[in-house]
């Protein structure tokens, strides 16, 4: 059975996890943990032994045992069996021919989505290539709304993302005005605090909810906190419009997030309670990333890229608006280089699409990894082709409180022009009522006695 | 950190956007100068890249190499070796002589790749540990209460301006205090939990390393200080309380200082740090983002994981 030869060495691999994490393209974060492939012929004899492979082992044998992983238990538990039909008699080979071809289409892939577990998706985005990814990326439109509906078809959204070292107010207004003025903010406008006590998240939380009322923005605003922190707050009646988390792709390294299942089910139920949606009732946000097991100890041998997709597993759970892997944050311990980055970047979205979910990505990098500017560049470029629900945008790409480089407003206004997609439709309308952008979709001038320039005056 | 060539290269927002020479021709080149916050200068209330100009929907060159210049200063900080010797001397004229120490990382290339590494000691610099603890402590079998680490990080130009500066600020409240001081270490290649393992050979209740952190665009040569008790092999970041962005056009060093002396305090009497010791100084004077690492709610609580 699981074997195979390759230039007369014979390969084997006889746990279907180290068959996963052998078959994965290099990153250097699998061969941190060990588990990645001791050389090429290895790697390729691994692929051939997962084409193999049939979808339903991934069934047959959680890769985490269900006994001691609540993340295992809820992919199998909520596992559609009437979904899976279509495909359940097929190899992992057999699903990539499947998936490329004219008979899987949107509507096909929306009616198979709940019918896969993380561990098909993973696996076979394994034997595919960059263009595999996309295409097939590029057929599904997951939709998710509350003031902006997220990924249509032909639009790319943009997380306004205006973090300041001290949390100054004027600072982070300065950077939403810029944001607004350039077309970003549809998916929502979205704090990372630099300190996260909850007088500090209230203050800024009350701040974004004054501006969007102030301007009646259609978009949900955002401050990046702990979920308990987040849940207190509910509880205490500030304006919360989404409930953000990090999680993971197994129980352990959620409980490293200080998360688990059942408190992200609550805070779900009390952000519903308040009502805060007008085109829709999604609440949650979370951001993922490959690594973050491996970086809390807590991978259980499985490798980075299937544990990713597992998080996407516990994010569909939870209706959520906007998920988005932070792809080039966590550094050169597990994704090295641009190439290794840009192929997670491809991985993760084509995973979290085939999963049902409205997926996102942060285009970027730190600068301790062998990246640049050119290779978000090509991110960017291939995930716009592959029907990115939104990426981030930061002034200038660059981001003076988390110390990395995402990409810009200008960045979505190219990508946005170069691809021929808009903002979300909600949002676009806004962004011509407010005089910001002509009839063309492009930016117009700002006059000095413009509105929005009002805000850091009366702050002054 | 700007760079200050590059940015005075930089038309002044709400200026005309015609750095390459061209004049604005069409509505949105027109637009540039109005997105730029138009005569009110956003850039007034951030060090963010806010009003940056547009020539079509894309970065003018002026700002465009800017941005290059940063970057190439936050790639050479990473890369940039620590003048070793000229460090270990300021370290001492700063009142910490230090044992020159070196993890088990070979290269600057397998340091970033091999975090594990560089959370240990090589044999060689343990015994060095080993043999002056035992001379300092010889005939006294006193603890020390706190060993101070110094560590290149992912930044030398950070530990080289802003490692003596802080200690000679911090030193001198450590002497006041009463507090006992190991022999200071400056590690090569290391990682925050060298510390740990630096800690536990010399017996001190609580340990203080000095890193350069990951490099920004705006802020190269930002120095962190992790604070530990109980150090010991084997510790997670959730156990640290960690001091952000020490330079001077960040958290300036007397203020640094003044709040590591209070954590250290507080530790010291508690016999802990991390997630359940709180700068409970009220905020205005506890501003200095006093946090614990690893604790990862948001990519906030994030920010200096990639030198953990």
């Amino acid at each position: 059975m699981r074997s195979c030869t390759i230039g007369g060495t014979s390969y084997r691999f006889p746990e279907l996890a180290g068959l996963l994490a052998k078959a994965t393209p290099h990153r250097s974060g699998d061969a941190l943990a060990g588990l990645a492939a001791d050389s090429e012929a290895e790697r390729v004899a691994a692929r051939f032994v997962l084409a193999d492979a049939p979808l339903t082992a991934f069934l047959d044998e959680p890769l985490i045992p269900p006994e001691i992983d609540e993340v295992t238990r809820l992919i199998l538990e909520t596992h559609d069996k009437a979904a899976f039909a279509p495909v359940s008699g097929m190899s992992v080979g057999q699903f990539r021919d499947w998936l490329l071809s004219d008979a899987a289409d949107g509507a096909a892939l929306a009616a198979l989505a709940p019918g896969l577990a993380p561990e098909m998706v993973a696996a076979v985005s394994k034997i595919m290539r960059h263009q595999d990814l996309i295409l097939v990326a590029a057929k599904i439109s997951n939709t998710a709304a509350l003031r902006t509906t997220i990924g249509l078809p032909g639009r790319l959204c943009s997380r306004l993302q205006p973090n300041h070292p001290t949390d100054d107010p004027r600072g982070i207004l300065a950077a939403v005005i810029d944001g607004l003025a350039l077309g970003s903010g549809d998916a929502c406008i979205g704090i990372n605090p630099a300190t996260d006590s909850p007088a500090n998240v209230v203050r800024l939380l009350t701040m974004l909810d004054e501006l969007r009322q102030r301007y009646a923005i259609p978009t949900q605003s955002c401050v990046l906190t702990h979920v308990t922190t987040t849940l207190d707050l509910v509880r205490r009646g500030a304006p919360v419009d989404l409930v953000f988390q990090s999680i993971g792709g197994t129980e352990a390294v959620n409980s490293s997030f200080g998360v688990n299942l059942a408190l992200l089910a609550e805070a779900r139920e009390a952000a519903l309670s308040l009502h805060r949606g007008t085109v829709g009732q999604s609440v949650m946000y979370f951001e993922t990333g490959q690594g973050s097991a491996l970086s809390a100890n807590a991978h259980h041998g499985v490798d980075q890229q299937t544990l990713e997709a597992r998080a996407y597993g516990v994010a569909r759970a939870f209706d959520p608006l906007l998920v988005n892997t932070v792809v080039g944050f966590i550094g050169p311990e597990y994704l090295s280089d641009g190439r290794q980055i840009i192929r997670a970047g491809l991985e993760d979205v084509f995973c979290g699409k085939l999963l049902g979910l409205p997926m996102g990505a942060d285009v970027c990098y730190t600068n301790h990894a062998e990246a640049d500017q050119d290779d978000m560049d090509v991110l960017l470029t291939l995930l716009g082709v592959a029907g990115c629900a939104y990426v981030i945008g930061v002034p200038g790409a660059d981001d003076i409180m988390l110390n990395y480089q995402s990409t810009s407003f200008h960045d979505v206004l190219y990508a946005r022009r170069v691809l021929g997609v808009r903002p979300a439709p909600e949002f676009e309308a806004w962004l011509a009522a407010m005089g910001l952008f002509d009839d063309r979709g492009r930016p117009r001038a700002v006059d000095p006695g413009h509105p929005l320039l009002e805000l850091p005056r009366d702050l002054r | 950190m700007t760079c200050a060539e590059a940015a005075d290269g930089i038309p002044p927002a709400g200026g005309p956007q015609d750095a390459s020479g061209a004049p604005p021709e069409t509505a949105d080149q027109g637009a540039s100068a109005g997105t730029s916050g138009g005569r009110l200068d956003l850039t007034r209330f951030t060090a963010a890249r806010v009003a940056v100009g547009l020539t079509g929907v894309s970065l003018p060159t002026a700002a465009h190499l800017a941005f290059l210049a940063d970057h190439a200063m936050a790639r050479d900080a990473v890369h940039l070796p620590v003048d070793v010797p000229g460090l270990l001397q300021e370290l001492a004229g700063a009142g910490l002589p230090c044992l020159p120490l070196r993890s088990r990382v070979r290269d600057r290339r397998e340091y970033l790749l091999r975090p594990d590494l560089g959370r240990r000691l090589d044999q060689e610099s343990a015994a060095m540990v080993v043999r002056a603890a035992h001379e300092a402590g010889l005939g006294r079998g006193e603890r020390p209460d706190l060993a101070l680490v110094v560590a290149d990080g992912l930044s030398a130009p950070a530990v080289m301006r802003q490692a003596a500066p802080f200690l000679r600020e911090f030193v001198p409240r450590c002497r006041s205090r009463g507090v006992r001081l190991a022999v200071g270490s400056y590690v090569s290649l290391g990682r925050v939990a060298v510390a740990d393992e630096i800690g536990e050979l010399c017996r001190a209740r609580a340990t203080a390393i000095l890193i350069g952190e990951r490099p920004g665009l705006t802020s190269p040569d930002s120095l962190g200080v992790y604070l530990t008790f109980g150090p010991k092999v084997g510790n997670t970041d959730e156990r640290r309380n960690c001091i952000s962005n020490i330079r001077p056009e960040g958290l300036p060093f007397a203020e640094a200082a003044a709040t590591l002396d209070h954590l250290l305090h507080l530790a010291l009497a508690r016999g802990l740090t991390g997630v359940m010791l709180k700068d409970d100084r009220p905020l205005a004077v506890g501003n200095a983002a006093a946090s614990v690492p690893g604790v990862a709610a948001g990519r906030g609580e994030r920010r200096g994981e990639g030198v953990s």
